[in-house]
């Protein structure tokens, strides 16, 4: 479903018995320097309880004893008495070299997230993405398949979405960020959505037309200058108006591999649609 | 009843103040939690973890908005339930109103 890897690291922050009870001060700091490092941890007074079977399972304390409690062939007990935290997190990336675990943070976590009570399986989005994020469930289901192919900080399928039913957990403004969604916020994004507006009719045949017009101006004019003017005039406006970054543009792909791109996507959902409406009747 | 904490390491959308607090006095406090980098990602990778917190049903989930939080949940297969599940929004709520509502932590 993502290429994204998982972890085999699990981390508990020891204070049973057997163990000193950590300051406050000390316990934060701890928990903040591992988070920032992008490592999960559990704060556990007691036996574990949740063990993954694929994981390493590193407990750390301020032991006075071994803790029987954590007798099993499983844990990597670390005492961390006296170890300032900057030293804990180097004890913490030697265990997860020595699992083999990714390290954390090399990706940041951004993509799509579909809420299903308001996505009408309408597949504007899986023809509308060119970075094949979207996929269709053997169900007939759109949902997101790829989501490390999504471009950071691209919030522009959630503009397509007519239900406002895309929602980005990291972005700055609402509705997108996930917050509640009103009338306006509706009426406001179906306005956004309709790129077509933007581009003077269909997003496709736009683009069809541009790539004609300037194939005939090319062979007439040569007027490379005003083509240029032209593209940039119109990624200007997708910047502004669709919250784009500038670098999702400029990474964009040629105009005939956007055609072939565009069309396959249509066919996929065109596919999707046809597939569910037998389904539906 | 479970608590999870989200620290949204990798974006600044979560008011640093507020989780900076919310953290501390969690670690203050003599809950035991579940502090996770960065939500989302767990989603990104359906961790787990994240059925087993569902499946437990009760319970507190200190993030973002509740509706990014479920549809996140949802999209890693894990579904969270109807009752006994509640989402503290730290984008839109004051550390102390978080902590309030967060049972065995004093503010």
């Amino acid at each position: 479903m993502t290429s994204v890897m998982g972890d085999r690291l699990q981390l508990f922050l020891y204070e049973g018995a057997g163990s000193r009870k950590l300051e406050a001060p000390r316990r934060g700091e701890l928990f903040r320097a591992l988070l920032e490092k992008g490592y999960a941890v559990s704060s556990i007074r007691d036996a574990v309880a949740e063990v993954a079977s694929d994981a390493l399972t590193l407990i750390l304390g301020e032991f006075d004893q071994a803790p029987a409690a954590l007798a099993d062939h499983r844990f990597q007990v670390t005492n961390i008495q006296n170890v300032p935290a900057a030293d804990v997190l180097t004890l913490v990336d030697k265990a997860r070299e020595a699992a083999a675990a990714p390290v954390p943070g090399q990706w940041k976590p951004w993509f799509p997230v579909i809420d299903f009570s308001r996505c009408t399986n309408c597949m504007q989005c899986l023809s509308f993405c060119l970075f094949d994020v979207y996929g269709v469930s053997k169900e007939g289901k759109i949902q997101v398949q790829n989501n490390s192919n999504c471009k950071t900080e691209c919030p522009a399928c959630s503009r397509v979405c007519p239900e406002v039913a895309i929602l980005f957990p990291k972005y700055k403004q609402g509705p997108i960020h996930g917050g509640e969604i009103n009338s306006d916020d509706v009426r406001r994004e179906a306005m956004k959505v309709d790129i077509s507006a933007l581009l003077g009719g269909d997003v496709y045949s736009a683009l069809r037309d541009r790539s004609a017009k300037a194939k005939s101006r090319f062979s007439k004019e040569r007027d490379e200058d005003r083509a240029l003017k032209e593209r940039l005039n119109c990624l200007s406006k997708l910047q502004q108006d669709m919250d784009i970054p500038g670098e999702v543009l400029a990474a964009l792909p040629s105009l005939d591999e956007i055609q072939k791109k565009a069309e396959a996507a249509k066919a996929r959902a065109q596919q999707a649609l046809a597939a569910q409406r037998p389904l539906e009747s | 009843m479970k608590v999870l904490y989200c620290h949204c390491t990798y974006a600044r959308v979560i008011p640093a103040e507020v989780k900076q607090e919310v953290l501390a006095k969690l670690a203050a406090s003599d809950l035991e939690f579940q502090a996770v980098p960065d939500l989302c990602e767990m989603s990104a990778r359906r961790d787990p973890k994240l059925k087993q917190l569902a499946a437990s049903g009760d319970v507190q989930i200190v993030a973002c908005y509740p509706r990014a939080v479920k549809w996140l949940f949802s999209a890693a297969d894990a579904p969270l339930p109807a009752e006994g599940v509640s989402i503290l929004n730290m984008r839109e709520l004051p550390a102390e109103q978080i902590l309030h509502s967060i049972s065995g932590v004093t503010s």
